[in-house]
């Protein structure tokens, strides 16, 4: 099939039209129809998904499936996946029908609320496979506005003050990130992906007001990159935006944003800093090592005083997020390989865990992690699928957590001992923080009137947990699943990524003799 | 000789004698009750004369000796003044009939200040610029007090006449020192005394007076403080109208000068330029933060938007100019689709422009409060909405001319005013209750409304062709 990736990705944004046009009333049975229109939808994306899986082939390391239009402006409508983007294309159609089935509750505005998801699920793909440097933008803006609205209407208490600061926080960033996309276009003379990514951006250094600029337009271009990815990732220190989204987002949105949305960052380093500008990831690489470092100690440190749990399971989020950049600035096998494989298991660990919080929320009402304690007592299934995500979230081996972390650690000490040296405390910071909730809020005797009554997980709840639960053990004990699919795109890059270092390398050399 | 010349200016001729004919129709006739005829004859010339000037396409044509152009520039921003014009005052009919606005001379003044615009756009003298913006401000005036009893509206019109006054005063002292300096008003002449004997310190001055006049006709920064409260004072209609076609007019007649008469010596203006756009650009963004007042509102967006306008310009090439057509169009497509929603706002009959009234407005009205979303996130840039295509133009000319700070300060400028844009899509969706605004059944307006914001969807695909026609028109501007 020659659009399998227009189908993937538009199927959803199509499901949505459907519900706005055809879909009238605001009764139960409307509301049931859209969540089954809705859940069909994702599913049968997901299915389109894995055909473009097995049809995939691991040892090409071009762009596959591709299809090419022409577009406004000289600019190409462009798909296509690589070993780098084919499994964030995974994770987003898998972790869709299980956010779906997390929103099953929902009654206000239920038709809005699927239209939303669908159309987000639409841009997300999108972004993962966009080929052309403005499509790419135009995916990766254009899912600031349905997440505005999840978080805007379907939100906590405060949903106003988190919806517009994620809006704006997020904006900013990518608005530097257009100039620079433009400045590329113009130094390039085209916006195609792959082309751009045997282009070479200049490296002279500039004098900019005064300032050298070492690395030159490279620089200039990494910088306004980096203020987007990191502020979408989100890097301490820009990060503050994310707990507060996190907080007020409804529990379906939650899990989204932490599974797929943070992993755009990521894939923004994967795809541009890197491959784009390798003098200027070179030159920055001590600082994003540095600020990834902090990021997992500091974080760590925050999340273990936090009283409401979703805002300890953001911040730990946060903390997980520095392993990624760390990874990916160690560029070397074992650090990219690493990266990716904790992008794609934190997918799968923060959403169940975000869906554990909802579990728990849904029956009481309330965060706070005082206001629980003894569900072992009442919850005995929770409580050990709760477990296992928190072990996994710790990083025990079998669980896929364990890999991640402990490739990205094999990468960055080949490059940075001390980063590794620091990053490793915050394993263990994780531990403290990971475990003392999980004792908080499952084990004890269960005292708490208000408990008394809880019920365990009922059928939907385990339905969806499952097959989270699944991934996390089989990536845990095979993780060759995912290496070996990234593999040989990842070598290429980080070959690419060391020629064009040697080239410079050896021109600079050649300038000062 | 006189008759070719009559027939390149026919679109205005023709439209130039409807008016006057129709003052006469209905000064003899019975006077108020001819106003609707009058005005539904009017939208459909208008409409006929743009198909007209549309099918002249990449002509060429110069009439009285120079001083009228008629080439693609002209017939782009005729097409876009022309259509713009006849489908607001269409959609504020039914608006200014409920309030006993509806005079007859109301269509006969937006005919006579679009013939201004038209020779705005086509001038190639000095005299004939003048001419035309005249035209137009005095029109323009006299509508903003169309509600005579209203003193908002004759405030308004009042400050608009003073201030207009002052900056035609400027345009015309800038106009006479070129005029001395060059020793003719022909923008041709202009230019081959520029490239002859270089940029003399009076060419230096008169150009400077001139921009400053015709940027207060543009409301760019810091000759915009009339805006808001012209914007506020006048009937809605005649708000829309403002905010619309007169500001193609202006930013096309500032193009045809600079380019015209001034192009061999980009450097000189294009400094100033760039100052109006980011000084815009900012202001706009920024006081409209603290607007409860939805009309003053769209003052202060129009303010930054043609901050926007203007930098494609100060990039001082043809690629610029064209982001520049390319934004107007989709910035006049975007402004009729939110105009023809402040129309429907009322509560018990009054209209209301607090923007406090919208609190819930998508439970009662989910497909407006849903176009509206579309358009206010168009209007702040985001994309894949249109908005997004018309900053992405104008930035990316800039970044071409070198101009990157204008394009970083661009950037920035839109964060800061997708603030005031989210604000309205907060009240909209998340806003606490209050009591809801009247369910008005506005046919006219509500497809307007849909169907502007369907453009700003569905315009992702090509832009609807403006791009390549655009293009065609910048080229034939710039040399």
């Amino acid at each position: 099939m020659l659009n399998l990736l227009s189908i993937i990705t538009f199927t959803p944004a199509i499901a949505a039209a459907i519900l706005a046009f055809f879909l009238r009333g605001e009764d139960e049975a409307a509301q049931a129809n859209a969540k089954w229109v809705a859940l069909v939808a994702t599913l049968a994306t997901f299915a389109a998904s894995l055909i473009m899986l097995i049809g995939f082939d691991p040892q090409d390391t071009g762009f596959q499936f591709v299809e090419e239009h022409d577009w406004i402006m000289g600019f190409t409508y462009k798909m296509g996946v690589d070993g780098i983007s084919i499994l964030f294309v995974m994770l987003t159609t898998a972790l869709m029908p299980i956010t779906i089935g997390a929103c099953w509750n929902v009654t206000h505005r239920v038709k809005e609320y699927m239209i939303a998801f669908l159309v987000l699920e639409t841009l997300m793909i999108g972004v993962f496979t966009a080929l052309d440097l403005v499509l790419f933008y135009l995916f990766f803006e254009a899912g600031l506005i349905p997440m505005f609205l999840i978080i805007g209407i379907w939100g906590g208490k405060d949903r106003i003050y988190a919806a517009f600061k994620f809006f704006l926080y997020t904006f900013l960033g990518s608005v530097l990130m257009l100039v620079a996309m433009i400045a590329m276009y113009v130094d390039a003379g085209t916006t195609d992906i792959p082309t751009l990514l045997n282009h070479q951006f200049s490296t002279e250094t500039i004098s900019l007001a005064g300032w050298q600029i070492i690395g030159g337009m490279q620089s200039l271009l990494f910088l306004a990159f980096f203020a987007s990815f990191a502020v979408k990732m989100p890097m301490w220190p820009v990060h503050t935006w994310l707990p507060d989204a996190h907080v007020q987002a409804p529990t379906a949105g939650s899990v989204i944003l932490a599974a797929v949305l943070l992993k755009m960052g990521g894939y923004g380093f994967l795809r541009f800093s890197l491959p784009m500008f390798p003098v200027a990831s070179d030159i920055f690489a001590p600082l994003v090592l540095w600020l990834s470092a902090i990021a997992i100690v500091y974080t760590s440190l925050v999340a273990l005083m936090q009283e409401d749990m979703k805002k300890l399971i953001a911040y730990s989020s946060v903390a997980h997020m520095g392993f990624v950049t760390m990874g990916i600035f160690a560029a070397n096998q074992q650090g990219l390989d690493g990266a990716i494989f904790q992008m794609i298991s934190h997918g799968f660990i923060s959403g169940a865990l975000f869906l554990a919080v909802g579990v728990i929320y849904d029956r009481m009402h309330t965060r706070e992690i005082v206001a629980y304690g003894g569900l072992i007592n009442r919850m005995p299934v929770y409580a050990a699928i709760f477990l296992l995500f928190t072990m996994a979230n710790v990083g025990l081996p079998g669980t896929s957590g364990f890999v991640g972390e402990f490739l990205t650690f094999l990468g960055v000490f080949q490059v940075n001992t001390w980063v590794a040296f620091f990053a490793a405390t915050g394993v263990i910071l994780s531990a403290a923080y990971a475990l003392w909730l999980f004792r908080r809020v499952v084990m004890g005797e269960l005292i708490k009137e208000s408990l008394k009554s809880i019920k365990d997980m009922d059928r939907r709840e385990k339905t969806l947990m499952a097959p989270l639960v699944v991934m996390t053990l089989l990536l845990g004990v095979y993780p060759a699943l995912v290496t070996d699919i990234i593999g040989p795109s990842v070598a290429a890059l980080v070959e690419g990524h060391t020629l064009a270092l040697q080239a410079h390398e050896a021109a600079s050399q050649l300038a000062q003799n | 000789m006189i008759a070719a010349d009559l027939y390149t200016a026919l679109p205005e001729i023709v439209l130039a004698l409807f008016a006057m004919a129709a003052l006469m129709v209905g000064v003899f006739g019975s006077k108020d009750k001819l106003a609707e005829p009058i005005l539904w004859a009017t939208a459909g010339l208008m409409v006929l004369l743009a198909l007209f000037v549309g099918s002249k396409g990449l002509e060429e044509q110069t009439a009285f000796n120079g001083m009228y152009l008629a080439d693609a520039f002209a017939h782009f921003s005729k097409m876009v003044i022309l259509i713009s014009a006849a489908v607001v005052m269409v959609m504020g009919q039914s608006y200014m009939a409920a309030r006993g606005l509806l005079k007859f001379e109301y269509p006969i003044l937006i005919a006579l200040s679009v013939v201004g615009m038209m020779l705005m756009v086509s001038a190639g003298d000095l005299i004939a610029l003048y001419m035309g913006l005249e035209l137009q401000s005095l029109a323009l005036y006299v509508i903003a007090t169309m509600n005579r009893d209203s003193q908002r509206s004759t405030e308004a019109g009042l400050k608009y006449f003073i201030l207009g006054a002052l900056a035609s005063g400027l345009l015309l002292y800038g106009a006479s020192l070129t005029y001395g300096y060059a020793g003719t008003t022909l923008f041709a002449g202009i230019i081959s005394t520029i490239s002859e004997d270089g940029m003399s310190i009076g060419l230096l001055m008169g150009l400077a007076f001139m921009l400053a006049g015709l940027a207060f006709k543009v409301s760019a920064v810091p000759f915009h403080m009339w805006t808001p409260d012209v914007y506020e004072g006048a009937p809605t209609p005649v708000t829309a109208f403002f905010a619309t076609a007169p500001k193609v007019a202006a930013m096309a007649l500032i193009a045809r000068v600079v380019h015209e008469a001034f192009g061999v010596v980009p450097g000189d203006w294009s400094q100033i330029i760039a100052f109006l756009a980011a000084a815009s650009m900012f202001v706009g963004a920024i006081a409209a933060i603290g607007q409860r007042d939805i009309k003053r509102l769209m003052a202060y967006s129009s303010i930054s938007h043609m901050g926007f306008a203007l930098v494609g310009l100060a990039a001082g090439t043809a690629q610029g100019v064209q982001g520049m057509l390319v934004y107007l169009a989709i910035y006049v497509t975007m402004n009729i689709g939110v105009f023809a929603f402040i129309l429907t706002m009322s509560r018990d009959g009054k209209p209301v422009t607090d923007i406090g009234s919208l609190r819930q407005y998508s439970k009662a009205e989910p497909l407006r409060a849903l176009a509206l979303l579309i358009l206010m996130f168009s209007l702040a840039g985001v994309p894949p909405l249109v908005g997004f295509f018309g900053k992405f133009y104008v930035l990316w000319a800039a970044v071409q001319a070198g101009l990157t700070w204008l394009a970083v300060a661009g950037g920035i400028a839109s964060v800061i005013g997708a603030f005031y844009y989210l604000r309205i899509v907060y009240y909209m969706y998340f806003g606490d209750e209050i009591e809801p605004l009247d369910h008005v059944r506005a046919p006219v307006q509500a497809s307007l409304l849909v169907a502007s914001a369907a453009i700003m969807v569905l315009g992702v695909i090509n832009l609807f062709g403006v791009e390549s026609a655009a293009s065609l028109a910048a080229n034939a501007l710039v040399r």
